[in-house]
């Protein structure tokens, strides 16, 4: 029989590794998508299972017996999660908007050209 | 003045989350204190309307926020899986999406609620649709996208 505090760290263990497999596959998606707008959506990667598995797994830590103030830390990171999951997409649209209105052209179709260029 | 009564309670929810105190009077009376000063000063700015206090979108936008976690999974794994093939199928491009929610406020959570999806970002938002550029044909899936507006569209609550 498994106690409660070993449930708990191997859930979260669980969390925070598949949390980091999201960051570093970000990362790598980052360096590896060909323009500035497909780079974006390797950057949500990152911006969305990343930080807020990582952030799921400090909460359920949160709940380990040496804290004796479990809610008010669960209650905390859960509002970090709260304001990550409001604010990050704000951030990357201001990024994309600030591209599209200084008149970044983004590659597109499978071939991945540049609109009317010929050949 | 219910809006005024709402912002009270979450100003103060948020202060005896942060500072944990439910027992030191002193303490809780400079909480009560500054909770009041700052309502008194956005009411007297007169900042309290539906954006800066969207109080009809709840309870309703829990429930999508936890579907958009499902598809925010979802999308995740598609990105991850063309971030690490050995060739990436990408076929970029940019379409226009209409953008139903009457509200500001509706309007601004879909338009993040695209960007927050992994595939998918935002780029340009204007009165009636949102140019969205997407990763691969898969995951810019316009009919898709269509459906969560509608999606928020209902869950915005009445027009203010």
């Amino acid at each position: 029989m498994i106690g409660w505090e070993l449930a708990l760290d191997i859930v979260s263990w669980i969390v925070f590794a598949t949390g980091g497999v999201a960051v570093v596959v970000g990362a790598l998606g980052l360096v590896r998508f060909p323009d500035f707008y497909t780079r974006l959506h390797a950057a949500g990667v990152t911006d969305t299972a990343g930080a807020e598995l990582m952030i799921l797994g400090m909460l359920l830590q949160a709940f380990s017996p040496e804290y004796d103030n479990s809610w008010q830390i669960a209650g905390k990171l859960g509002l970090l999660a709260l304001l990550q999951f409001l604010l990050s997409p704000v951030a990357t649209h201001a990024i994309a908007h600030a591209g599209w209105m200084v008149g970044f052209k983004p590659l597109a179709g499978a071939d991945l050209r540049y609109e009317g260029d010929g050949e | 003045m219910g809006r005024l009564i709402i912002l009270v309670l979450a100003l103060a929810a948020m202060w005896l989350l942060l500072s944990g105190y439910f027992d030191k009077v002193l303490l809780l009376g400079f909480g009560v204190a500054s909770v009041l000063l700052a309502s008194w000063l956005a009411w007297r700015a007169r900042v309290l309307d539906s954006d800066s206090v969207p109080a009809a979108m709840f309870p309703r936008v829990l429930g999508y926020w936890f579907w958009l976690t499902f598809e925010i999974g979802k999308a995740n794994i598609m990105v991850m899986r063309q971030a690490l093939a050995v060739e990436p199928k990408l076929s970029p491009k940019l379409f226009t999406v209409p953008n139903p929610p009457r509200s500001t406020v509706g309007k601004a959570t879909f338009a993040n609620s695209i960007t927050l999806t992994p595939g998918t970002v935002s780029v340009h938002v204007r009165e009636n649709e949102i140019l969205v550029h997407g990763l691969t044909d898969e995951l810019a899936d316009e009919d898709a996208l269509k459906a969560m507006g509608e999606r928020v569209a209902r869950i915005e609550g009445r027009p203010a």
